[in-house]
């Protein structure tokens, strides 16, 4: 068995993906429904889906507060796209009276900047990061990063729609905390399921 | 820009790909897509929870009540949902219309729904929905016909129930008959999967394929006839993916009360202390219609083929 345990939140979405991935890499993975489950947890994932339907169930059962705190604290997050909204400490493209987020990555995010779905796609990314092969990402009504503060590390970028800039963001990290607008769940590239179990393990060790 | 089979490809990017049709269903997993007519029924699915929303002129009870043909919603009620909420929105397609789901698709819809609860266009032939950009959700009350939609093209699968009831019999008995199937298929031999692929009418690379998986290779969630908390947390543990609510939520005393309870109802369906509280005090539910009390000529899941 592996020596870090994740969660990954599992409201609403593609959670079933995200640990079948983590399976493959023989590392332990949970359901988190419920504030008592983060408990005991290395790392959480917060998998792609609708934000504003995982906001709702998560403020129904008060786990909009624990989550703040467990991304306060500094805990291993990854978000892929609905869970990259809920991270932004800003989102533009919201429904109206806005939507609960988690907060504590300080990028603003752009809901469903890509469009509606007609306009989702598949395309290759350069990823530094994960070696000098690119990653074939898919972009689902995906948003993407379009302002950063300082100190956040910019991990992939993605040709824009508009004219003012080439190229928008689609992959951040700010120490434990990893975003990405599109769903390495969905492919069979594992790379970013062991980059970010290895920020777990290296957090893990750090801090005892 | 080239064209085939529905995907597009400008050299970088590619659109219209199986996954990222296959993609969004799974994205709306463990969620509720909730029948609207009105965008101010869109803004109340939405706050409570739906993860998408299917915009139709009427829900299939009143489909039902008023007889007639059902057909394509008239376009300016699609766009005014389609404004009024940033969740998917799907929209309804007469099976083999392939027109009416050109206009869909040209109006920027997330998904169609080739229903049997809009009268039949086609009475033999399905729409071939791999020539769209556009995903396609269908209906079906067994294997066999799953696969045949998903040989046509369907990302994403729905049982049929009875459409307009209220009544969750025909749910039952539809996803108990798919999930009972692939039991069964991911225990056969190679030799018995040919025969039974025949027996099915479906594709034997598709019948292959869901025995290996020990599930369908798209996504499936439970339709027509789910009207309370606890009728949507027994599809979940029944194994479908979701849930789409249609005249349950509308045609009952407190909708948005009714819908967010069904929301934590399918997030929540493992959890028996959850599902008593959320089903406290929600008014009365539809009145529904009895399925045993509809003649065959009635019953909407006996439309497809």
């Amino acid at each position: 068995m592996s020596e870090v345990r994740l969660g990954v939140l599992a409201l609403q979405g593609a959670f079933r993906e995200h640990i079948a991935m983590l399976k493959r890499l023989n590392v332990e993975a949970a359901e988190v429904r419920l504030a008592q489950e983060l408990d005991d947890l290395d790392g959480l994932i917060i998998p792609g889906g609708e934000s504003t339907s995982m906001g709702l169930v998560a403020e129904r059962w008060g786990l909009v507060e624990p989550l703040r705190r467990w991304v306060q604290r500094g805990k291993p997050t990854w978000g892929t796209c609905a869970g990259m909204i809920l991270l932004a400490e800003n989102a533009t493209g919201q429904k109206l009276g806005g939507q609960a987020l988690i907060g504590g990555l300080d990028v603003t995010v752009n809901r469903n900047y890509f469009g509606r779905q007609v306009d989702s796609f598949e395309a290759d990314l350069e990823v530094p990061a994960l070696g000098d092969s690119p990653f074939h990402a898919v972009f689902i009504r995906a948003p993407a990063i379009t302002a950063v503060a300082q100190g956040i590390e910019t991990l992939a970028t993605v040709a824009s729609l508009g004219e003012e800039t080439e190229s928008v963001i689609a992959a951040v990290r700010k120490g434990p905390i990893l975003a990405t607008a599109f769903h390495p769940e969905l492919t069979d590239d594992l790379r970013w399921h062991r980059y970010f179990v290895k920020v777990v393990t290296d957090y893990k060790s750090c801090t005892g | 820009m080239s064209t085939k089979n529905g995907q597009q490809s400008d050299g970088q990017v590619e659109r219209g790909t199986f996954a990222v049709k296959a993609g969004l269903a799974q994205m709306l997993k463990g969620g509720v897509i909730m029948d609207v007519v009105t965008a101010d029924q869109a803004r109340i699915a939405e706050e409570a929870g739906a993860c998408a929303v299917m915009a139709l002129e009427r829900v299939p009870a009143d489909i039902r009540q008023d007889g007639g043909v059902a057909r394509m919603s008239d376009p300016r009620l699609i766009k005014e949902i389609m404004a009024a909420v940033t969740i998917p929105v799907m929209a309804k397609v007469r099976i083999g219309h392939f027109v009416e789901a050109q206009i869909l698709e040209a109006l920027g819809v997330d998904y169609i729904d080739e229903s049997e609860v809009l009268t039949p266009a086609d009475e033999s032939h399905h729409i071939n929905k791999h020539s769209f950009t556009i995903p396609f959700v269908c209906g079906c009350r067994n294997l066999g016909e799953a696969l045949r939609r998903i040989a046509e093209g369907a990302a994403m699968i729905r049982t049929k129930g009875e459409a307009g009831t209220g009544d969750v019999v025909e749910a039952v008995r539809h996803a108990r008959s798919v999930y009972g199937a692939i039991r069964r298929i991911s225990r056969m031999d190679a030799d018995e999967l040919f025969t039974y692929a025949k027996d099915i009418q479906a594709p034997y690379d598709l019948v292959k394929e869901t025995a290996e998986l020990n599930r369908l290779p798209v996504v499936n969630f439970a339709a027509g006839g789910v009207a309370t908390p606890a009728d949507a947390a027994l599809m979940m543990q029944l194994g479908v993916d979701g849930v789409f609510v249609g005249s349950g939520i509308f045609k009952s005393d407190d909708p948005a009360k009714r819908a967010h309870a069904i929301v934590q109802a399918v997030t929540h369906f493992n959890d028996p202390h959850i599902l008593a509280e959320v089903s406290e005090n929600l008014g009365a539910p539809m009145v529904g219609i009895n399925v045993t009390e509809l003649s065959e000529a009635e019953k909407l899941a006996e439309r497809g083929w």
